[in-house]
């Protein structure tokens, strides 16, 4: 087939610079995702091309190259769908855009309900997602049966299926191949991106943030980003900059494959766990976050049982599969469950975290709307009311039904 | 982390358990009043290693127990009743 030649003709080469410069308008904490799609847009975006990724270990070693790759905006707060709807629609364009072939299929999710109060709550959201340019609709369960041939109607006798939430635009993507796409294109355009540079504090004159220290040296720069996940509350504590953010393990596995065209993405928000299928064939299992924070990035036996336990309710056949591999990622999880993007207080610093178990969707309009703060100075409407300040005034996001994690 | 010593109930599932939170003061740098307030109800310290929190023995005696534990590796330091 042709996938396996586009797959390899399309991965387009990534600069790396031989030494760095004396200093940069923007330095970027972190060569994720949103670090890599941040400097990616300021490029092409804004015009900004003096600019510095650095990444402690290589390019999407994080929680970008470790999460579920699912692609959906069917939030239940009005902020949130309209920031992912966009992220989303740029996801669909991106193979176009940039010349990299994502894998992107745009497969559709079903959120399934088990009790009168989950219906209650995915018939909101499909009324407030169409309401804010999300295609979800309400399905009978005759309907998922169709959708999802292999669904157990009755839950194991235990979860039965009253319905569900049909999201039709979510989708899936090779998220190395979203990290090297924006890789590849901002160094092409003159962004430097280290690897292996772990920062170990930041540069200060008086109140602001002039640049951060590394192993290797100072890098000195106009503008410091922090896209850094999991370990974020130790980096903006340099400088001084306290959030309201947790660290927790989340986990997940691969089985061995199964036949292919297991289409829909299948979730279920009260027992917390979903399923797609991979482009290989392997069927990709991931549930909640463990309860209690932790820098471990193990997998746990307790959570490859309890995931394992709840998905074969709804689907008996993962019970003929075996557990292929495992892994696990350290997600840096909001007071309010939404992402935390923008000015820090601090003169030359801007975050965005909070990420947690929803970053890979917002990679795209995560960087867009970054970089046009960092241009501009001024957060876009998009983003403005993800402000980290949105605490101290009262305007909490609060959203975590639509985490699908816990 | 799969088990915990509880001082009443002897060594549980931790399934049996739920986590209440880490148990903290908001530091005495922070004077202002306001950022007290901010700090006390929504900053985590969330430390890179030990850490003292609270966990409630919710299917067994339902008391309040205090655990010391290293997030770095997710592993029980020892349990104050």
């Amino acid at each position: 087939m042709a996938v396996v030649s586009e797959y390899t003709d399309t991965l387009l080469p990534i600069r790396w610079p031989d030494e760095r410069r004396s200093s940069y308008d923007v330095v970027i904490v972190g060569g994720g995702g949103h670090g890599l799609s941040t400097a990616y847009h300021l490029a092409t975006r804004q015009g900004i091309t003096n600019v510095a990724v650095l990444e402690a270990d290589y390019i999407a070693s994080g929680n970008t190259g470790r999460n579920t790759t699912i692609i959906r905006a069917n939030y239940g707060i009005p902020e949130a769908i309209r920031f992912y709807q966009h992220s989303l629609e740029m996801y669909q364009r991106l193979e176009d855009e940039t010349g990299a072939a994502i894998l992107h299929q745009t497969k559709g999710i079903v959120w399934l309900a088990h009790t009168e109060m989950a219906m209650r709550t995915e018939r909101a959201r499909c009324l407030m997602n169409t309401a804010n340019g999300a295609q979800t609709f309400m399905r009978t369960p005759a309907e998922l049966k169709e959708l999802i041939p292999e669904l157990d109607l009755t839950g194991g006798g235990r979860y039965p299926v009253l319905g569900g939430s049909h999201h039709v635009e979510g989708a899936t993507a090779r998220h190395d191949r979203v990290a090297w796409a924006y890789a590849s294109g901002a160094s092409q355009r003159g962004v430097d991106i280290f690897q292996h540079t772990p920062v170990t504090g930041l540069l200060r004159d008086g109140d602001r943030v002039v640049g951060v220290e590394t192993a290797d040296g100072p890098f000195a720069a106009g503008t410091v980003l922090s896209a850094v996940g999991g370990r974020v509350t130790e980096m903006t504590a340099h400088a001084g900059v306290r959030l309201p953010v947790r660290t927790h393990p989340l986990h997940a596995f691969v089985t061995n494959d199964y036949a292919q065209g297991f289409s829909p993405i299948v979730a279920s928000t009260e027992l917390m766990c979903y399923v797609s299928q991979t482009e290989r064939g392997q069927m990709l299992i991931g549930a909640e976050f463990d309860a209690q924070p932790s820098y471990s990035r193990q997998s746990s036996f307790a959570a490859l049982r309890s995931y394992s336990y709840k998905i074969t309710r709804l689907l008996p056949f993962l019970r003929d599969l075996r557990i292929l591999r495992t892994w696990a990622g350290i997600c840096d999880i909001s007071a309010d469950f939404s992402p935390i993007l923008g000015f820090t207080g601090v003169d030359g610093f801007l975050v965005t975290t909070g990420w947690g178990t929803w970053g890979f969707k917002a990679i795209p309009a995560g960087g867009e709307a970054m970089a046009e703060l960092i241009a501009t100075g001024r957060p876009p409407a998009l983003i403005a009311p993800f402000a980290l300040d949105r605490f101290r005034r009262d305007h909490v996001l609060a959203d975590q039904g639509s985490a699908g994690t816990r | 982390m799969l088990w915990l010593d509880c001082p009443h109930c002897g060594r549980r599932p931790l399934d049996e358990f739920s986590f209440g939170g880490e148990r903290r003061s908001v530091p005495d740098s922070i004077t202002d009043a306001d950022e007290r307030d901010f700090d006390e109800v929504w900053v985590f310290e969330n430390p890179d290693g030990l850490t003292t929190e609270r966990w409630f023995h919710a299917a067994g005696c339902r008391r309040w127990l205090t655990v010391r534990r290293d997030t770095a590796i997710d592993q029980v330091v020892d349990v104050v009743p």
